[in-house]
């Protein structure tokens, strides 16, 4: 009780720090890398999963598909198979300086989110192209259209349309889990709150207000992704 | 058609076609000659290996052994692009298989669009990469322009052109199967397989669909039809192929073949279905 008394007190102090101790400016600056980290690699997950998904759904007839299937395997078994904070740690002390590559810190985030939701988004996909009427593919094929071309021209955007709502998942574990990126030393929401937080060893509002603005940023792309679902169907239906 | 039978061009040239699924013989060698014009109509029983010699003849299926000579060359041969033969070789499905995140016309562009496009892109590389003597007389614009001029004057022709925006899922059956098979037309095809192409159709749409196939019989296009349709075959085809086992037990012009069967394997079948 006296817990929640304490309240407006802890709030003023939250409240000054945040506008008049430049608390803002880390928050957004925090806001914008999460944002920047989940999008992008998002993307490039949605990329490198497309690949892989398309390259496991090729009838293994040839020596090079089976070669490039187990590679794609072993890739997802690694990235599923290991937690991110693992992945991140790794990429940032061990694989990117020894590869002598030298990027700040949220280019190495970005890079590792994307390997990762890459591995996730290859499952995602392979189910979605799986869903997608065989019948599609023969049609292209009876056409004269190579493999690859029936594969982006008709099964793939068909397979996007079906797996949206678990993309749009695995775009709020990304957003979510880009929590993890302080322990490399990048600055995202909880960072910034831990810096407010510090400030005056009060934590309790700022990690309040924290989970809050993660709610509100899930809340969004929920609807934005029940939107994108509207539109795609509308689409089929008339126009 | 006395003309035709003195001078006959054979299209599709079928040699010991053999296909096996692990143990299980579909097909057992078939031996045949497809010549330009003709209709064949393919019927027997389900399971003898009707679609699966007709999914061959473009291969849709890999053959296991055998050899299919389509404009001069072995198609079956795993080493030619089959791709560059498939576009003369038309195939209309069962379930009419039309690209449901296409609209109508984009359906019947997509294919000519994207291969005209490539094989445009490669030639332009290739003049790049310093062969002079190859000639580019036409555009991506022209190429879009002549694939959109070609299609809508075949769904003119089926008088769907008010349906050239739509998706394919708000369609019936019957216009589904039309659009299909000016699909496979809009390439130009020296041949063109149908595979049970009224099958998956309400009674009342069967109409329609044979009376366009009919036509394109009368404009002289040589076909292939994997039919139950017994009417049918009788009324457009120049030869029947009773196809049971995995072999072509018995064939003939329809009236030798549905009036004098000789193998007792087709009277029973013609018994059960006629």
């Amino acid at each position: 009780m006296r817990f929640f008394l304490s309240f407006p007190k802890k709030w003023d102090v939250f409240y000054n720090t945040f506008v008049n101790h430049n608390g803002y400016k880390e928050v957004l600056t925090g806001l914008q890398n999460t944002l920047i980290i989940a999008v992008l690699g998002l993307l490039i997950g949605i990329v490198i999963g497309t690949v892989i998904a398309a390259v496991k759904v090729i009838p293994p007839y040839k020596r090079v598909t089976r070669f490039f299937q187990r590679i794609g395997d072993i890739y997802v078994a690694f990235f599923r198979g290991t937690p991110m904070v693992v992945q991140l740690l790794l990429g940032y002390y061990v694989l990117f300086p020894m590869l002598g590559i030298n990027m700040p810190v949220i280019n190495v985030c970005v890079t590792i989110f994307g390997l990762n939701s890459g591995a996730y988004i290859s499952e995602i996909m392979r189910g979605g192209i799986n869903s997608v009427d065989p019948g599609q593919m023969e049609a292209g094929r009876a056409l004269g259209l190579s493999f690859f071309s029936t594969m982006m021209l008709i099964v793939i955007p068909q397979a996007i349309k079906n797996i949206l709502p678990t993309l749009g998942n695995e775009f709020i574990t990304l957003v979510k889990e880009t929590s993890i990126v302080g322990f490399v030393g990048a600055t995202d929401i909880c960072v910034a709150f831990r810096y407010i937080g510090t400030n005056n060893y009060e934590f309790m509002v700022p990690y309040l207000v924290m989970a809050l603005i993660y709610i509100v940023l899930v809340l969004i792309i929920t609807l934005l992704i029940r939107l994108m679902e509207r539109r795609l169907k509308r689409n089929e239906r008339n126009a | 058609m006395n003309e035709t039978l003195n001078e006959r061009v054979p299209v599709l040239q079928v040699r010991n076609l053999r296909k096996h699924y692990g143990s299980n013989q579909v097909l057992r060698g078939i031996t045949e000659t497809i010549y330009e014009g003709e209709k064949v109509a393919i019927i027997g029983p389900s399971g003898g290996g009707k679609s699966t010699f007709l999914r061959c003849l473009n291969c849709m299926e890999d053959p296991t052994s055998g050899s299919i000579i389509f404009d001069g060359e072995d198609i079956a041969d795993m080493k030619v692009d089959i791709n560059l033969h498939r576009e003369h070789i038309g195939m209309v499905f069962q379930s009419f298989n039309l690209f449901n995140n296409k609209t109508v016309l984009e359906n019947i562009m997509l294919a000519p669009v994207t291969l005209r496009t490539k094989k445009l892109r490669k030639k332009k590389l290739q003049k790049f990469f310093g062969k002079k003597d190859i000639v580019i007389d036409t555009t991506v614009e022209q190429i879009k322009a002549e694939a959109k001029e070609t299609a809508m004057r075949l769904l003119k022709r089926i008088g769907l052109e008010e349906k050239a925006d739509v998706y394919p899922s708000t369609l019936s059956g019957g216009q589904k199967q039309r659009i299909a098979i000016i699909r496979a037309l809009a390439m130009n095809p020296k041949v063109m397989l149908f595979d049970e192409p009224t099958s998956a159709l309400d009674p009342e749409m069967v109409g329609e669909v044979l009376d366009l196939i009919r036509q394109l019989g009368n404009e002289g296009m040589t076909m292939i039809i994997v039919t139950h349709e017994m009417g049918f075959a009788r009324e457009i085809a120049d030869r029947i192929f009773f196809i049971s086992d995995g072999i072509i037990s018995e064939q003939g012009t329809p009236t030798e073949f549905f009036d004098h069967p000789k193998n007792p394997r087709t009277v029973e079948f013609l018994s059960k279905v006629l």
